[in-house]
């Protein structure tokens, strides 16, 4: 039950816009909050609320850097997410595959039909 | 993998927060796409997929008209989905609402809309497959429950949960 829970956290975590904002903006390296805020047009306060959030979930890391702390981005921790799109996309495909065979199947028959047709 | 060439796989994205977008390209005219979208005995051919068997197909494609499909996995369980046409244009686009039985009910007015557009450029079908839910919370909670069951039970069930969201229609 907890990883259940852990891995909803991670969703949720990255269902709001901003957060999935500031996830773009560390995937191009590590960030101060100021940083953070002045890219977004936030004030520091938000960003951080935003930055806990996306640190519960190890979306996000942090060091410190002499008096600075930096944020950078853990792509592990979204795994799951990308992981169940590509699930998500193999049943589509699957499902595609089988209707290939049946267009196929289709465009012969109308081939057979128009030709004893005509 | 499949006996005749495939036409590419499957693209998904999510270009808002309440959408899931699922893109194909096939090669043949979207007459033949759309026929094999909408008549029973062609999606009980299809629509289960590698991972079971449509027992059963109904489709009353009529604005207002419902279709019922009905899988069962290899698993051997059954799952089963239904739905209603809002809007049609023959060989353009359907629009119809989505439940997937299993699930606890929505209010009508929460029912996630699939709508599917074909069109088609020098004999080619691109066909575009739009998930619609109401709300966020609606969306993330389907991509939250095909998360946790794919880590609790496995493949199998993870498969049969992701179709939940998404019947062929």
């Amino acid at each position: 039950m907890a990883r259940a829970a852990t891995t909803a956290d991670a969703f949720n975590a990255v269902a709001e816009p901003r957060r999935r904002q500031i996830l773009d903006v560390l995937a191009g390296g590590e960030r101060p909050v100021n940083d953070l805020a002045g890219l977004l047009g936030l004030a520091q306060p938000q960003v951080s609320k935003h930055l806990r959030v996306l640190r519960e979930v190890g979306a996000v890391d942090v060091r410190e850097d002499g008096r600075q702390r930096l944020y950078r981005l853990n792509g592990r921790a979204l795994k799951p997410i990308h992981d169940w799109v590509k699930e998500y996309e193999r049943t589509w495909s699957e499902r595609f595959g089988e209707l290939d065979v049946v267009l196929e199947d289709l465009k012969r028959k109308e081939q057979g039909d128009g030709g004893s047709e005509q | 993998m499949a006996a005749v060439s495939s036409s590419g796989t499957a693209r998904v994205t999510l270009p808002t927060d309440e959408q899931i977008l699922i893109t194909r390209e096939f090669a043949a005219p979207r007459e033949l796409v759309y026929r094999a979208w909408t008549t029973p005995e062609l999606v009980k051919l299809w629509w289960a997929g590698r991972r079971g068997e449509v027992t059963s197909a109904e489709i009353d494609l009529r604005v207002g008209g419902t279709w019922r499909y009905v899988m069962v996995a290899s698993g051997g369980h059954e799952v089963a989905f239904h739905g209603e046409f809002r809007e049609i244009v023959p060989n353009e686009r359907i629009v119809t609402t989505e439940v997937y039985e299993g699930a606890e009910p929505l209010p009508a007015a929460d029912e996630p809309l699939n709508i599917v557009t074909f069109s088609e450029t020098n004999g080619r079908t691109t066909l575009e497959l739009l998930v619609q839910c109401t709300t966020k919370e609606l969306r993330d909670m389907i991509i939250e429950s095909g998360m946790e069951s794919g880590l609790q039970e496995g493949l199998d069930l993870l498969e049969v949960v992701a179709i939940s969201l998404q019947p062929g229609v």
